[in-house]
């Protein structure tokens, strides 16, 4: 019996891929996106993403000591959630708006269903929301020293005509992180390469929405009509950054497939049918809500069961 | 009733029946009755007080008719013999409301009528009313829709506070106070719901760690019909008042579950 080697349970091997690995890949990739908004817009706009980040990182660990649980503000996720909310909000909110917002996305989101994992909708867009909702006229108010009058999508909405260019580079009016295309493909390229995200959900969605703007908006193939939608809002950056979230997305590749096309029809009909410009958040929070039931849905068969049927 | 909880009020007593309607079985925070209007109407004190007003006039008159009648009506045909009753004294509330109250008629609209399935006059007929004397009914009544009134007015109070800076119509936070109006809609009332409940329940967890004794005077029963000792309880959830050997072992046995929970929570 000595001679028997002592064999651990599995896994035997680990990957070197953490969540706090992860978590800081996607604070990295966000980082063009903030570094631009912070240049477009100004000082405003660092204090407010600033803001959102101390008040998330902060509300995480305060829940965790009061509630004696284990701190984990470490894995840099809050960091990730403060960050998106930040990119979220137009350069003109008062500081305080990010606050309210990163308390209610990490307390009532995450932390009261369990924490990192166990939220059933992404926080950010939760407290987006939230804001959204609360205080209208604060979250829909564009006008900054950069930029005055109507995002690019009212106007659009409204029939005008729009700089396309303008809109891929970022100097358009809009929330801090969600104006220049460039620096949000950059980063999503940056997680794509790392292999942080693939591009089922993010493609899906952004070729479903391709399709349903030909199909329903009115301008048939028109390819700067189409560009400009793309280019606009916070379609990117909900596409790679927040639709991807590892917590709420359906696990399965069927199911990723799914919700991606779910969130580009639900984005069209917000865009083009709904009283507002914008429908990324919604359509992303309704998508989330989907989850569970579209991953009972495509759960693969195990191999050897018949008809799919689970064993 | 020789054992009602360790309370130091006789059991179906007046007072008793008021305590344990307002605190100890509250109709909204701890048996999360009528849920319906708590969470529809409160989007002020004022609308929260005047549902839960109305509501306790129905319920107290409701309970004491049915009480009255509890002799009479078969059981087999109870429920629908309930839901006449309530439904009278609810189209006189509601008559009566239009025509004396018509802001506050406008405010509620179409809950009044729907307080005639308010879950809570139901219970309360079915679980007390029809098996108890007049007098503790009528104080039941009272006592557990001045509880509903309560919750409601807290609820209304809170939501009206944060949604608009105001209670009662009285501004009350500072000029420079950017009202949060996702409170004064249907989210908000989720909120602050689950948040007073907490609250709540807080309350209660610390008092049984001061060795208080929390657990409910009469809830029905603790639906664990295997150790139910009530006799004469064949189909309902509470047997009549002459279940004495019972109620001992069945008090003892909610506190220790009582317990269990406050440890786990802790």
């Amino acid at each position: 019996m000595s001679e028997l080697k002592k064999v651990s349970s599995n896994p035997h091997i680990r990957s070197k891929v953490t969540t706090s690995s992860i978590m800081l890949a996607v604070v990295v990739a966000l980082l063009p996106a903030a570094g631009f908004g912070i240049y477009n817009f100004g000082l405003d706009a660092l204090i407010l993403i600033a803001v959102t980040v101390a008040t998330t990182v902060i509300t995480e660990y305060t829940y965790e000591k009061f509630m004696g649980k284990d701190i984990t503000i470490g894995d840099y996720s809050a960091v990730v959630t403060g960050l998106l909310l930040g990119l979220n909000l137009p350069s003109t909110a008062p500081w305080w708006i990010g606050a309210v917002g990163g308390v209610f996305a990490i307390l009532v989101v995450k932390m009261l269903f369990g924490g990192l994992g166990q939220n059933f909708m992404n926080p950010a867009l939760a407290g987006r929301c939230f804001l959204l909702i609360s205080f209208t006229s604060i979250m829909t108010n564009f006008d900054c020293d950069a930029y005055t009058g109507a995002t690019p999508l009212a106007a659009l909405k409204n029939g005008e005509s729009v700089n396309v260019l303008d809109m891929v580079i970022g100097r358009t009016s809009g929330t801090i992180g969600e104006t220049s295309m460039i620096a949000i493909v950059i980063g999503a390229c940056f997680l794509v390469l790392l292999g942080v995200i693939d591009l089922r959900i993010s493609g899906s969605y952004i070729l479903s929405f391709i399709v349903f703007l030909c199909l329903f908006g009115g301008h048939g193939m028109d390819a700067a009509y189409i560009s400009a939608h793309l280019a606009g809002g916070g379609l990117m950056l909900g596409a790679f950054f927040m639709a991807t979230d590892y917590v709420t997305r359906p696990i399965t590749k069927a199911g990723q497939y799914v919700f991606g096309i779910l969130l580009g029809c639900l984005t069209g009909i917000f865009r083009l049918f709904g009283p507002s410009a914008e429908g990324v958040s919604y359509a992303i929070i309704i998508g989330n809500l989907l989850t569970p039931l579209i991953e009972k849905a495509t759960l693969p068969k195990a191999f050897g069961t018949k008809g799919g049927k689970r064993a | 009733m020789a054992n009602n909880g360790g309370s130091s009020y006789k059991s179906n007593s007046a007072t008793e029946r008021l305590y344990n309607g307002l605190v100890k079985e509250n109709p909204t925070f701890v048996l999360m009755l009528g849920m319906c209007p708590t969470l529809a109407v409160t989007t002020s004190a004022v609308n929260g007080l005047g549902m839960g007003l109305t509501t306790m006039v129905v319920l107290a008159l409701s309970n004491m008719i049915i009480s009255l009648l509890r002799n009479i009506i078969p059981d087999k045909v109870r429920i629908p013999a309930f839901i006449v009753v309530i439904a009278s004294f609810v189209t006189m509330v509601e008559l009566l409301l239009e025509g004396f109250l018509p802001a506050l008629y406008d405010a509620l609209g179409l809950y009044i009528p729907l307080i005639v399935v308010n879950c809570i006059i139901l219970g309360r007929a079915e679980s007390y009313a029809s098996k108890n004397p007049v007098i503790p009914s009528l104080f039941d009544g009272i006592g557990m829709g001045l509880g509903f009134s309560f919750a409601l007015t807290c609820i209304g109070a809170v939501r009206e506070l944060v949604g608009a800076g105001e209670i009662f119509g009285l501004h009350i936070m500072p000029d420079g106070y950017v009202p949060c109006a996702i409170f004064i809609m249907a989210p908000g009332a989720f909120f602050v719901l689950a948040g007073l409940t907490a609250l709540q329940n807080k309350i209660r967890i610390q008092g049984e760690k001061k060795g208080k004794d929390m657990s409910k005077i009469q809830s029905g029963c603790s639906e664990d019909c295997m150790n139910c000792g009530e006799k004469g309880c064949s189909h309902r959830f509470y047997g009549a008042s002459d279940g004495n050997g019972g109620e001992t072992g069945k008090s003892s046995g909610r506190q220790g579950q009582a317990g269990k929970d406050g440890k786990g929570r802790g």
